[in-house]
């Protein structure tokens, strides 16, 4: 990519400026190799591709901007935590909108594979965020509960409670019970 | 079978399901899951939907990055920073004239021009946004064809952005007379029906200051770049007019004009 890079690399670091530069290049290497997950993770999240890039956008932008801050602890927990934020903030934006909710959303048009991925779509839709959260940082990026514990900054006994409640909620909603009915004012 | 000494909690179940179980614990909890047959079914479920998720969501992982989220991008692109800067710029300019009707500051250059031409383009807009059967001469099926075809008869190289990234998809095209010469004029779509048209022409000026107008239903943004005058049209919402208007610019900007 830069001409020369190999070159710089090949040689022993000459001071300190060598040595930023190589942690940069460090620090965005391994930014880069975690934009599929978080694009997944935001996807699973937010279940709309253009929000959930802007997600991962926002998250990338400000990790870059605040390289400097970044004292070398877990990468991968950190960006997850500005993505989790960041859809936190967009929703608390959103809240003030009523919601439009399909009606006579039965999917009993979708069929095959299709139909077991619009279910799990529409089973994440009707969990309460952070559970949704604890569960795709869970099943679907492998983070430990202690990482998700730091992520959302609460005790583990929150994450596995949220976690217990998701899963429950999940496995009701793809059994076919009614889920819960949503309160209307 | 026997059950172990210490009954299995429910943490410890999820545990078990997410490798969070201690070693020691493993061989208690498969004993009691073969003969407590509710919790082998709730274990087997909780797996059930990890498989899901993972069927649904996978393909997202393995998708190429779209350049947006590219980190060259994010990390190193004067092009965009000008840009957003001039965008900043002209809405706070916009914001403080309130907003209202024609609005055509901004500093020194070629008032005239910007008009001449952000007044064809919104024109071209109007007239064709509203067209249901034939809004464009050459579909965006027939892209390749389209570019050629246009690039010929405005004398430079046009080349239609993809805008999939804000969600937009190519109408097509259609050749107009434009303030000095020929003009290209480009239709895009968003899945909601929302139009957005990108209207090019020679100008005869460098100024690359970009310019905000708007009337009650439709707003615009005109920039030039080497030689050429480009308009964006849609509507007035000025965040999403300037999001489009930066994919536009990144992408005629690589593609060398």
């Amino acid at each position: 990519m830069i001409p020369g890079a190999a070159a710089v690399a090949e040689t022993p670091p000459r001071g300190r400026q060598v040595r930023a530069n190589r942690a940069m290049n460090d620090f965005r290497d391994g930014v880069e190799e975690l934009i599929p997950a978080l694009r997944r993770y935001a996807r699973a999240l937010a279940r709309d591709a253009d929000i959930a890039d802007d997600l991962v956008q926002d998250t990338l932008v400000r990790a870059l901007r605040s390289e400097k801050l970044f004292h070398g602890g877990d990468l991968r927990s950190w960006l997850y935590t500005i993505l989790t934020n960041l859809n936190r903030n967009r929703r608390r934006a959103l809240a003030r909108r009523p919601p439009l909710l399909p009606l006579n959303d039965t999917g009993a048009d979708a069929s095959g594979t299709e139909a077991e991925g619009g279910d799990i779509a529409r089973a994440l839709a009707t969990l309460v965020e952070e559970q949704r959260a604890v569960l795709l940082l869970v099943v679907l990026e492998g983070l430990s509960y202690r990482e998700i514990a730091d992520i959302q900054r609460v005790p583990i006994g929150t994450v596995m409670s949220r976690l217990a409640r998701a899963r429950a909620h999940i496995r009701a909603t793809l059994a076919g019970e009614r889920p819960m009915l949503k309160r209307v004012k | 079978m026997t059950d172990p000494k210490i009954p299995v909690t429910e943490d410890e179940l999820h545990a078990y399901v997410d490798g969070e179980l201690p070693d020691e614990r493993h061989g208690d909890v498969e004993a009691w899951l073969s003969s407590h047959p509710a919790d082998a079914e709730r274990v087997a479920s909780w797996r059930a939907i990890a498989e899901a998720l993972h069927a649904r969501y996978d393909q997202v992982f393995d998708e190429p990055v779209p350049p947006r989220l590219q980190i060259d991008r994010l990390t190193n692109r004067p092009p965009r920073r000008w840009i957003a800067g001039a965008i900043a710029a002209t809405l706070a300019a916009f914001i403080a004239g309130g907003g209202a009707g024609w609005f055509a500051h901004g500093a020194a250059a070629t008032p005239s021009i910007f008009r001449n031409f952000t007044v064809d383009a919104l024109d071209a807009h109007r007239l064709y946004v509203v067209e249901v059967r034939h809004p464009v001469e050459v579909e965006g099926s027939e892209r390749a064809h389209l570019q050629q075809w246009l690039s010929k008869r405005v004398g430079y190289v046009v080349r239609a952005p993809e805008l999939d990234g804000a969600g937009l998809k190519l109408v097509g095209g259609r050749l107009l007379p434009g303030p000095d010469a020929p003009a290209a004029f480009l239709m895009y779509e968003s899945a909601s029906g929302e139009r957005f048209t990108l209207y090019t022409s020679r100008a005869k000026t460098d100024a690359t200051q970009m310019r905000y107008a708007s009337d009650d239903r439709d707003g615009a943004l005109f920039w030039t770049d080497r030689g050429v005058g480009y308009v964006l049209s849609g509507p007035t919402d000025r965040d999403r007019l300037s999001e489009v208007a930066k994919q536009v610019y990144e992408q005629t900007d690589k593609s060398g004009g």
